[in-house]
């Protein structure tokens, strides 16, 4: 049995003020009070952090961002920025404005590439907004955002089967869906990585001493030679980091990718391109 | 579901009296449910609690631990605990505290293994013996069983649910597998980690082996029609939906973390 509480049993206990025992750690829940408002309290001075002033638009009509309003795992959180005006966007940030670590992600498409969308998934430490920032080929920001409320105030967003992902570390898999319309020009791939990608949080019970930080700091996938998508990764990408995406393969033979981790390992394989169609070759 | 009413005292939890001493067998979800603990156990015996044996990492089986702490009192649990506290422990006493309220929670606190399973232990409590076996991730990764060969009673802590949903936080295939290996041990009955406190062996497996093994063909089939792990979630398992307690809480999460386990076969 895992701890989960609702909504209403936080606001039964809202007035108190927790105090955060782990602050440094920021394993923690947030404040009750947190939990059962939208806040956007950290999102002013993490904005002057990765935006300075530059405005930021609303982005609706850029993108939109795809997230369960309940998260079901604070693990496992799957995430998805759909409707990517292809071709328009250079990068995609995601911040988790409550995670110890709040960029996620930052995400870099080639314009060639035309992303549509992009389905990732994150670790949510506790009831917070995420958001994805867009910035155009010219240099525009513009923001769409959804508020999630982590399973039960916080389900500890920990390792499912750490033996595992330790044993296999560094594995890679790359999933080429068939498409579902053959006259459709678009592709959809799915990279998954083997990796605990441990937060450095975990304090040891038995010693008192900090497993260190241990992800996936660097993914670039790449077409033909080109790069297609890079990613820059932290710590609140789930274990097992997976990116599934949608793009204009044109006439790519070969996908390959790229993967490095904060310990400087890198991983490396290529694949055939599943699916062309005669025109492409 | 732990609350202010239950005050954290949803999971079975007991003890085994040998000539010499007392294993308890988890401990609650609170300082206060490990005292209840302790009483029973002095009203039945005045021999001292010499192990206190962990079953797995959450809160509803270990966090009564602080009640039994002091000198000679060995606490055991499997090799991985200590890893699995690390990552859970002070997340678990927060949001166990907004769950059931800080009252209740008064005392609580993280008591760390002294003494880990990394394969088979026997303890001896005088003329009585408990086999504890340190299990493959399953329900978690740090699940333990302990077998009292006295009366062939096998306590499984959460590696067998009955009536509340079964709670994946480890392997699918893992529990699969384990559930069905499980099956295959004698017992005259077990003691499951939630549902009543003792059940006939095998048949009390049945129903969570159903559960399992629908939710795993279930998602195979979902990975390999192409479905986001959001879609898998949403409808993966439900066909087993009766006869479950909480079944919405827990149903789409055990999807979501057998999806990203599976995708990888």
């Amino acid at each position: 049995m895992r701890p989960m509480s609702q909504a209403l049993k936080a606001r039964s206990i809202r007035g108190l003020a927790w105090l955060l025992v782990a602050a440094a750690l920021a394993v923690a829940c947030g404040p009750a009070r947190a939990q059962t408002d939208a806040s956007e309290k950290n999102w002013p001075s993490l904005r002057e952090t990765l935006f300075g002033t530059r405005p930021i638009l609303d982005g609706a009509a850029m993108l939109s961002l795809e997230a369960p309003v309940r998260a079901e795992d604070a693990a496992l959180v799957p995430v998805a920025i759909t409707d990517l005006q292809p071709g328009r966007i250079k990068a995609l940030t995601l911040v988790v404005d409550e995670n110890p670590a709040p960029v996620a992600a930052v995400f870099t498409l080639s314009p060639e590439a035309r992303v549509r969308f992009l389905e990732t998934r994150l670790r949510v430490n506790a009831y917070s907004y995420i958001r994805a920032i867009a910035e155009t080929e010219d240099g525009a920001l513009y923001m769409v955002k959804r508020y999630v409320k982590a399973s039960g105030g916080c389900s500890a967003p920990a390792s499912k089967n750490a033996d595992e992902a330790l044993a296999s570390l560094g594995e890679l898999r790359l999933r080429q869906f068939p498409a579902t319309d053959p006259a459709s020009e678009e592709a959809e791939l799915q990279l998954q990585i083997r990796h605990p990608n441990l937060t450095g949080m975990q304090m040891d019970q038995v010693t008192g001493l900090y497993r260190p930080a241990h992800f996936v700091q660097t993914i670039r996938l790449s077409a033909d030679g080109k790069p297609l998508m890079s990613v820059e990764g932290a710590i609140s990408l789930s274990e097992n980091p997976s990116l599934r995406f949608k793009y204009r393969p044109g006439g790519a033979k070969a996908l390959a990718a790229h993967v490095e981790d904060t310990e400087g390992k890198v991983f490396e394989k290529s694949w055939e391109r599943e699916g062309k169609r005669d025109k492409d070759s | 579901m732990p609350d202010g009413d239950n005050r954290g005292a949803i999971a079975n939890i007991g003890f085994v009296i040998g000539a010499e001493g007392v294993a308890v067998i988890d401990t609650g979800g609170s300082y206060c449910d490990g005292m209840g603990l302790k009483a029973a156990i002095r009203a039945r015996t005045a021999l001292p609690v010499t192990y206190v044996i962990n079953t797995h990492v959450h809160p509803d089986h270990i966090f009564g631990n602080a009640a039994f702490a002091g000198e000679g009192v060995s606490f055991v649990a499997h090799r991985n605990l200590p890893r699995a506290l690390g990552e859970r422990g002070e997340h678990g006493l927060q949001s166990y505290a907004e769950q059931v309220g800080p009252e209740a929670m008064q005392g609580t606190k993280i008591i760390p293994p002294t003494e880990l399973v990394t394969d088979t232990l026997r303890l001896d409590l005088g003329g009585r013996a408990l086999v504890l076996i340190a299990r493959p991730a399953a329900h978690t990764d740090a699940d333990l069983t302990v077998f009292d060969e006295a009366t062939a009673t096998l306590w499984t802590g959460d590696l067998i649910f009955l009536d509340h949903i079964p709670v994946l936080d480890g392997s699918l295939k893992g529990w699969l597998a384990l559930t069905a290996a499980l099956m295959q041990q004698p017992a005259a009955r077990i003691v499951p980690g939630h549902g009543p406190p003792s059940a006939p062996w095998p048949e009390a497996g049945e129903k969570q082996l159903r559960y399992l093994q629908r939710l795993a063909e279930d998602l195979r089939g979902a990975i390999r029609a192409g479905k986001s792990i959001s879609e898998a979630a949403a409808v993966c398992g439900t066909g087993e939906k009766d006869g479950w307690q909480l079944f919405g809480a827990y149903n789409s999460r055990n999807a979501l973390t057998g999806f990203a386990e599976l995708e990888w076969d």
